[in-house]
């Protein structure tokens, strides 16, 4: 293997398992440390500035970053890095220093977002620094779009929501709220610089064809729009019995909030096997807590109404079955449709694009899955100055990919409108900075100890069950954020190499406990892998490769399991290996 | 600076035949400087174990007094030990062979706790060929102390002190022959792929079986004159044969070619397979192999690896024809057969 070039800004970053995970990539393991140092502002900032939302996001990220924790794999649950956000959001102070200055004096170029959620604020807050001017239209009464309209209050309080929405907000953005937008052409035909649609994936699916819908039609309700409802105090009750059809994060919410509402028997039924539903494990263990049994495998095959009234549905048992691609296929059982009695029905089974606004007056081009055809890079449409993002753009996802998107669309914009070339975007800015403090000792906690993942608090369930405002999770404690951020491995430390001072005298390999470094005849990456100390069967991470040793070997490290304790660098008696800090910062719009 | 390793290790760490993995073998985290060359070697002495799949608590570790004696405390933290005196771990480590002939005995000295405080010891265990594997860390110094020159530091090389050293140096492999050794190698601690199956061969060997191993003092003997220097030693090693070790139980699955190896088969039916340079030569043969280290020693060579073997010879317990129980196992009954017995000898004596 050539040696690896650690000048490449991704070859570092990708060992910071977290950060890499995250769309919005957040320096994930440097807001964790400065947590353990009681430094919450600081944390707060560098989550405010990569993730715009971090009290939002705190309690209902989707945290892909999770799963990639390194620590799962020596351990068996991850550092509770969404929990952890939330911290550095409940325990800052009240300054506001790190917001940036908005220049009174504007640059001239007029910006209109459609859509008040997550990925237009995010355009919002990283152009009007820049001094843009920022119009945004939205059809409800208030910023937020279905962070507000489909959260419920028990898992995302509204003074948190209004918080962080009203930081952008008064940055300096003109609203135009219970404006619902008609025609994309009115607004084009405004003079906007440039517009950004964010108008996320509004419309809930419904089960139309299935018989009984019509007749049955005054108990069944599309998830989404029952949950906005519900916010707007339009619906304070449900029946008794009710039934919520779907497998993702909206059904886990509808049979929540319907257990707040007077629900006494609630259940989820999903057609898929439990193991294929699409909600967080989390979300799905917050709804089985408080009583609501999840029934796989049961497709719908009608609604029952008798006299008028929906009295209950049935439901086809279905088996998965797998093909060699890992594809899956639903197959109805032989079984006769069993009958579950309910008076309501929620439908969560998905939720679709829709562009009514966009007409036949508007060239923008649409693909056949109806989403606009968009430049991957800078979500630029077809017609050069509307720009795309959040679930508007490829489809519904989540929070922190609105936002990604919202920086990526902001970095476009802003090209855009100076004349430059789209694809000539600002890099990352990075940094390297030695965690050197005496003879064998680091700025870092590099001490690592098995400890398991802490529980978060929460609130008493009968009064929770009782109130829909009453928030769940009542986040971590000031103590408990730091020994649960002390789980950290900082992976963001890096393991720095220089082969010229090396004399090969093995003490890092044998004070490895992961044994993760060797020193061998070099190959190609399959042979080098098969020849490691330790097992090296993790292609997802890479192979560290140093240039040609004196006895004509290589240094090659294993970036899998490394523990980054510090342990080969403290043994090393010629400091050829260092314990740098990375920081790896994703460009925002104004950043050469 | 860590004074505890973290205890998470590669959960893909494969187990030996014992059911053991590596881990089972480590000890506590080393104290010495950063770089010494006692920790590969404690290292190894791991590595071998683990392969070997040896019960961690049928192993005694001996040690006498210096930076190499106190290594025993970073390997094999599930065995038994002894922390002698000065140059006195060949007399100790005599007594608990002696009371229990069932142990595996690693002894573990020092060039200073050997060539010098130790040099009686020493003799009068290769001569009587006592069942110990002694490993003897060289560092040419004494690095304890702050580095002096010790008796094995070659004539000429100039430590850290900046002096070079008056006196002839002693050579602990030549010496061993000489006195009597059955089985003698040379390794060096920055070559694992060497010294893992040195040792493992000294494991299977029933007899003393001395290991030397040039093992650089990072602190005080690195420099770049000192002949015990990591580059040093690395610009001047000569490897006489290299071998694989075939435990008992365990199939042949390498070839080996005709004429350049050769087989020797150890006392517990395990096979050293030595791959030479020279077909001609034959590790068994005691003049050839002291020969041969007078040979490389004019070259300006150090001479590695397996030097001499000697399969067939007794050892301790076979020459004074001791019981093949553990002495601590006798009970009184066994000792002290009774006053019918005493008569019986006593009659036949008349």
């Amino acid at each position: 293997m050539k040696p690896t070039n650690t000048e490449d800004p991704e070859y570092f970053h990708k060992v910071i398992d977290c950060q890499y995970a995250c769309p919005s990539h957040t320096p994930v393991p440097e807001y964790i440390r400065l947590i353990s140092q009681g430094k919450y502002d600081e944390a707060f900032t560098i989550n405010w500035i990569s993730n715009v939302f971090p009290g939002i996001l705190g309690r209902i990220c989707d945290r892909p970053c999770e799963p990639a924790c390194r620590r799962t794999r020596v351990e068996e649950t991850p550092v509770a890095i969404c929990r952890l956000k939330r911290v550095t959001s409940d325990f800052k102070s009240d300054n506001t220093d790190f917001m940036p200055k908005v220049p009174s004096e504007k640059n001239g170029k007029k910006i209109a977002l459609i859509g008040g959620g997550p990925a237009s604020l995010t355009v919002a807050r990283d152009l009007l620094p820049l001094g843009y001017e920022i119009d945004l239209y939205d059809d409800q009464s208030k910023a937020g779009g279905f962070i507000r309209t489909q959260v419920p209050s028990f898992r995302l309080p509204e003074k948190v929501l209004n918080e962080e929405v009203d930081r952008i907000l008064n940055m300096g953005v003109t609203t135009h709220f219970n404006h619902y937008v008609e025609s994309l052409k009115t607004i084009a035909d405004k003079g906007y610089d440039a517009i950004f649609v964010g108008t996320g994936a509004p419309r809930g699916r419904d089960l139309p064809a299935l018989p009984g819908r019509v007749a049955g039609d005054a108990s069944i309700f599309i998830g989404i729009e029952w949950l906005a409802a519900v916010l707007y105090r339009h619906v304070s009750s449900t029946p008794e019995k009710v039934l919520v059809l779907g497998g993702g994060n909206t059904a886990m919410d509808c049979c929540r909030m319907a257990r707040r509402l007077g629900g006494e028997d609630v259940r989820v039924i999903v057609r898929s096997p439990r193991a294929d539903m699409k909600a967080s494990p989390w979300e799905i263990e917050d709804a089985e807590d408080e009583g609501i049994p999840i029934i796989d495998n049961h497709a719908p095959v009608d609604f029952v109404v008798e006299d008028g009234r929906l009295i209950g549905m049935h439901f086809q048992k279905m088996t998965a079955e797998y093909d060699a691609n890992g594809r899956r296929k639903l197959l109805a059982s032989k079984e006769a449709p069993v009958f579950i009695a309910c008076d309501q029905v929620l439908l969560a089974v998905g939720q679709q694009n829709a562009f009514p606004f966009i007409k036949e007056d508007m060239p923008i081009q649409m693909n056949e899955h109806g989403l606009p055809v968009l430049d991957e890079k800078t979500y630029q449409s077809s017609v050069p100055h509307i720009f795309f993002g959040g679930d508007a753009a490829f489809g519904p996802k989540n929070v922190i990919t609105a936002v990604a998107h919202g920086h990526q669309a902001a970095i476009s914009i802003d090209l855009f409108c100076q004349g430059k070339d789209l694809h000539d975007r600002p890099g990352p800015t990075t940094n390297l900075v030695s965690q050197k403090m005496g003879m064998q000792d680091w700025i870092y906690d590099s001490h690592v100890s098995p400890d398991h993942r802490y529980a978060v608090p929460t609130a008493d369930r009968v009064k929770s069950l009782k109130d829909r405002l009453v928030e769940v999770e009542l986040g971590f404690s000031k103590k408990t954020g730091h020994q649960e951020a002390l789980r950290c491995l900082n992976c963001d430390v890096q393991t720095v190499f220089d082969f010229s001072t090396c004399i090969e005298c093995d003490a890092c390999v044998d004070i490895c406990p992961e044994f993760c470094i060797n020193f061998v005849e070099n190959g190609d990456e399959d042979d080098l892998r098969a020849r490691l100390l330790a097992p090296a069967d993790n292609r997802q991470q890479a192979l560290y490769v140093s240039p040609v040793l004196p006895t004509g070997r290589v240094m090659v490290k294993d970036e899998n399991v490394c523990l980054h304790c510090g342990l080969c660098a403290e043994r090393c008696p010629t400091s050829s290996w260092e314990m740098v800090q990375f920081t790896y910062n994703s460009a925002l719009a104004g950043q050469k | 600076m860590s004074f505890d390793r973290p205890n998470f290790r590669h959960p893909k760490l494969a187990k030996n035949s014992a059911g053991y993995s590596r881990t089972d073998y480590e000890g506590a985290i080393s104290t010495l400087c950063a770089g010494c060359g006692h920790d590969s070697t404690t290292n190894a002495i791991i590595q071998a174990c683990f392969e070997l799949s040896i019960v961690p608590h049928r192993v005694a570790k001996m040690s006498g007094i210096g930076c190499s004696s106190k290594t025993p405390a970073y390997f094999l933290g599930k065995s038994h030990g002894f922390n002698a005196v000065h140059g006195r771990m060949p007399s100790v480590a005599t007594g608990a062979n002696m009371a229990n002939r069932e142990l595996l005995y690693i002894g573990i000295s020092g060039d200073g706790d050997t060539a010098s405080i130790g040099m009686g010891q020493f003799a009068h265990a290769l001569r009587r060929n006592l069942n110990l594997n002694y490993i003897c860390m060289n560092n040419g110094c004494y690095g304890l102390t702050k580095g002096q020159d010790s008796a094995t530091a070659d004539k000429g090389s100039v430590g850290k002190r900046g002096a070079p050293n008056m006196y002839a140096s002693i050579d602990l492999c030549e010496l061993a022959i000489e006195l009597g050794a059955s089985y003698v190698a040379r390794g060096f601690s920055g070559d694992k792929q060497q010294l893992v199956p040195l040792i493992k061969g000294a494991i299977a060997h029933n007899g003393l079986a001395f290991i030397d191993v040039i093992s650089p003092c990072v602190t005080f003997n690195n420099t770049s004159t000192s002949t015990k220097s990591y580059e040093y030693v690395r610009e001047h090693i000569e490897a006489t044969n290299t071998f694989d070790f075939v435990p008992l139980q365990q199939e042949i699955l390498a070839q080996y070619s005709e004429g350049a190896s050769q087989e020797v088969v150890m006392h517990d039916g395990s096979i050293i397979h030595l791959h030479k340079a020279n077909s001609s030569e034959d590790v068994t043969d005691r003049l050839q192999a002291v020969n041969k280290l007078e040979l490389e020693k004019k070259r300006g060579r150090l001479l590695t690896g397996l030097l001499y073997v000697n399969p067939d010879i007794q050892e301790t317990h076979d020459i004074i024809n001791s019981t093949l129980r553990p002495l601590n196992t006798l009970t009184e009954a066994d000792l002290c057969p009774g006053n019918s017995a005493l008569q019986r000898i006593n009659e036949s004596l008349r």
